[in-house]
């Protein structure tokens, strides 16, 4: 069956964070470049982003990029490629200063520099004390950067196709990616793009858990397409649950409250975090904190009616700081938790927040598949990518640093190739067959699952069995739990045929793609027999032999799923930085 | 608040099967943890699952889910369900071309905030670190830099529904100020030119409808009054 061909230079795929910075590149470098996004740009899930985005400015004490390499090397438990790391701190200074010549609205300090506040994990001297290195706009740092970025790209007059939702990746006969094929979400067409270069800045997944911060949106499509067009999925066991976001709700509340000062308390009033992590207290790693929250409400220290949260108190700060530096935060308190942060403290539990693991690729941006080689053609940032820079624990305000540095370099990348000037390639005669089968598979399924209870199931199963303790035989049991549901996933049917804005279609395509993200991570941290980062396990406790129940010398290594036949392998973690001496190996405490 | 069950009638039109719009009378029962709009929504969707709105952040800040509300524009994840008189009447926002049941053609909305350049103009080169700017004049973008595109104030302005095409609308007319206000820009002038026209500005007639509905507590209508000083000033 044919189909209309659209043919650029590039394509990008999410206009999130990572996919507008990549297309400011090649828009910039004249590159003819196609912009896919399911939703508006602005409406990406970046726009979420609260805290703020790190780097070593030193704006208000003395900083610099090789104490923030150490932070994030300790905060990804030594999983994080150190190659990788040293390039995104590095270039972290960069990344933030373009941002503010695009006119990103960056609050200030008197001199007139950008503003900085503490955050969790980040430290000066090697780890001695919190430093203020996440450059903030109040508490809507996401949001300023992505309109800012959205914005240049108007100017660089980047095409957008809005609303359209990418469906497969198109590798021809030697594996080269040759572009995507995506439907408009208006009219259901479903088009072939054919490219020279296609980047993936799809964003996360969090949506495979039933309690989450994530956006409706972020149901893994790049991954889903990756691992369907036999890309491997890196260290996908590895998920950060966020300290504090609403009691009931899920919605983030920032760490950068903890930054201002804010304190966590339990039943008690105490401040609980002293005893997990003397030296940073609140602003431990994101993981350690929230193991500590789980075990006050484990042990019957939790707050309200059920004892089932911990309190975040900020009723000692000056509400005039409040006002000014948290704003989104008091107006998030109100609406989703009902107390005014002024007055009363927010009920907060650990809530799934972020994927460290992704389409694997290396500091560039290209993408590295099976066999370590990489595919030609094919590039990934942001969320959707693994560096590794996160490793097993990401450090907030890290992610927004992760999606500027490497969609600018996935984008410089792709334009250095485009530069050979090699022509495109042929389109494969079957480029479109499989998502042609797929959307008439579901358009003409009866007797089937709906959306709704494969979704309940997929989230339900990842949030009994990998949540922020693991247990061995939860972990056996939802690996095998997790293969039933994708069998429902098999059998979707939709009872709306409309080819006009069918929003069930749409979500029966993404839940094609959470089932790939969820059997990743469930198999993936079923195979993992260590704790490390936030993937921890009662059969790997703390012992003299093995601290935090990490195990270097069997498990310092790299996941990589395969979705056929869910095949787990290997391979080496990058313990070599570009330039500097490898950020030795150390047991974790804050 | 315990369980209760309520009331909803919603526009529904699919251009694929229904010849004119109609509105359905549908209920749905809440549980005692489920207090916005949205998750009405979300309920009302696990049972039919046809019925078609945008949505995406559920936290007011990504813009996707605004539509009116018995009668009056605002962002369904924000809005509390229980403050809704019965039954619930949810229509697509007003002025703008229909797609389907909630989804309207925000095509000439965007065209608008795209024609005031929205972005910053500077053409020095750029310095080798970031610019500097104080702390009182970073605080002028404050009530600005804010807007989330969700369009509620443009489509309750009545003067954006005659003239979509001409005036800029509240929104844009926001996002051109906030580019003035920036002690960054330095297309001003550029800027004040692209909006002295009978249509573009003026026809803003200060009947505050954008205040009234803006979910973020924006005020286009006192931006709209600054650009008007600015060329007030620049005039004499």
């Amino acid at each position: 069956m044919s189909i209309p061909v659209y043919k650029f230079d590039a394509v990008v795929v999410g206009a999130g964070g990572a996919g507008l910075r990549s297309a400011i590149q090649l828009s910039e470098a004249g590159q003819k470049t196609a912009v896919l996004s399911k939703v508006f740009p602005t409406r990406s899930h970046t726009v979420a982003a609260q805290g703020g985005v790190a780097a070593s400015l030193g704006n208000s004490e003395e900083d610099n990029w090789r104490w923030h390499m150490y932070d994030t090397v300790k905060g990804s438990d030594w999983l994080g490629d150190q190659d990788s790391i040293e390039f995104m701190c590095k270039k972290a200074v960069e990344a933030v200063v373009d941002l503010e010549h695009y006119g990103m609205p960056f609050d200030r300090v008197d001199n007139g520099k950008i503003y900085q506040r503490p955050f969790g994990g980040h430290m000066s001297n090697f780890g001695e004390k919190p430093v203020r290195r996440a450059c903030a706009a109040a508490d809507r740092t996401g949001h300023a950067m992505l309109h800012a970025m959205y914005q240049r790209n108007v100017k660089a007059n980047t095409q957008f196709f809005v609303e359209w939702m990418a469906l497969d990746l198109i590798r021809d006969r030697e594996g080269v990616v040759v572009g995507v094929t995506a439907m408009e979400m208006e009219t259901g067409q479903i088009v072939a793009f054919h490219a020279r270069a296609v980047i993936f800045a799809t964003g996360g997944s969090g949506r495979i858990f039933a309690s989450s911060t994530n956006a409706f949106i972020n149901t893994g499509d790049g991954l889903g397409m990756a691992a369907r067009a036999g890309i491997p999925l890196e260290d996908m066991e590895f998920w950060q649950f966020h300290p504090t976001g609403v009691a009931g709700a899920g919605v983030l509340i920032t760490e950068g409250v903890r930054g201002e000062g804010g304190i966590l308390r339990n039943a008690d009033k105490e401040r609980f975090m002293e005893r997990y992590a003397p030296n940073a207290k609140d602003l431990a790693s994101r993981d350690v904190v929230s193991r500590a929250m789980t075990t006050e409400i484990k042990e019957g220290r939790g707050c309200g009616p059920n004892k089932d949260y911990v309190l975040l108190d900020i009723t000692h700060l000056d509400p005039a700081t409040i006002m000014k530096r948290l704003p989104g935060i008091r107006e998030i308190s109100i609406q989703f938790a009902g107390v005014d942060p002024i007055k009363e403290p927010i009920p907060v539990v650990p809530t799934c927040h972020y994927q460290m693991g992704g389409i694997p690729t290396s500091y560039d941006g290209r993408v590295v598949g099976a066999g370590n080689a990489v595919v030609p053609g094919f590039y990934a940032a942001g969320e959707c990518a693994c560096a590794s820079v996160h490793g097993a624990n990401r450090l907030g305000t890290n992610s927004l640093l992760d999606l500027l540095v490497f969609g600018k370099s996935a984008g410089d990348s792709a334009v250095e190739d485009l530069k050979k000037g090699a022509a495109h390639r042929d389109l494969p005669a079957d480029a479109v067959d499989a998502s042609l089968a797929r959307v008439e598979a579901i358009n003409n399924r009866t007797g089937g699952v709906s959306v709704f209870d494969a979704r309940q199931a997929i989230s339900r199963t990842m949030q009994d069995h990998a949540g922020v303790f693991r247990f061995a035989d939860l972990l056996q049991k939802g690996a095998a739990q997790i293969l039933e549901v994708e069998k429902t996933v098999r059998n979707l049917e939709i009872k709306d045929k409309s080819q006009v804005w069918n929003t069930a279609r749409v979500e029966a395509l993404e839940t094609e793609n959470l089932i790939e993200v969820a059997k990743a991570t469930m198999i993936s941290a079923e195979a993992r027999k260590e704790s490390r980062g936030a993937h921890v396990r009662d059969d790997a406790p703390d012992t003299p032999e093995f601290p935090n129940g990490r195990n270097d010398k069997e498990w310092l290594k790299h996941t990589l799923w395969h979705r056929d036949g869910n095949r787990i392998e290997y391979k080496p973690v990058r313990l070599d930085p570009l330039t500097v001496e490898t950020v030795a190996l150390k047991t974790r405490s804050y | 608040m315990t369980k209760r069950t309520l009331q909803f009638s919603i526009y529904r039109y699919d251009p694929d099967k229904d010849e004119r719009p109609y509105m359905q009378a549908i209920s749905v029962e809440m549980e005692d943890t489920e207090h916005k709009l949205l998750d009405a929504l979300t309920k009302l969707k696990a049972r039919d699952e046809s019925i078609a709105y945008r949505r995406s952040c559920r936290e007011g800040v990504c813009g996707s889910d605004a539509m009116n509300i018995n009668g009056k524009n605002g962002l369904a994840c924000l809005t509390d369900v229980d403050s809704l008189k019965q039954p619930i009447v949810l229509k697509p926002l007003p002025g703008l071309p229909v797609i389907r049941d909630l989804i309207v053609d925000m095509t000439q909305f965007f065209k608008q905030y795209h024609s005031i350049k929205p972005y910053l103009i500077n053409n020095d080169p750029p310095p080798e670190r970031e610019r500097l700017q104080s702390p009182e004049d970073r605080e002028e973008l404050n009530g600005l830099y804010e807007c989330i595109l969700c369009a509620c104030c443009s489509t309750a302005c009545p003067s954006f529904w005659w003239n979509p095409d001409k005036f800029v609308g509240p929104a844009g007319l926001l996002a051109a100020y906030r580019f003035l206000a920036d002690t960054r820009d330095q297309a001003t002038n550029e800027r004040l030119d692209n909006l002295e026209d009978p249509y573009r500005l003026f026809r803003c007639h200060t009947i505050m409808s954008c205040v009234d509905v803006c979910p973020k507590g924006l005020n286009p209508t006192r931006a709209i009054g600054k650009i008007r000083d600015m060329l007030v000033k620049r005039a004499v």
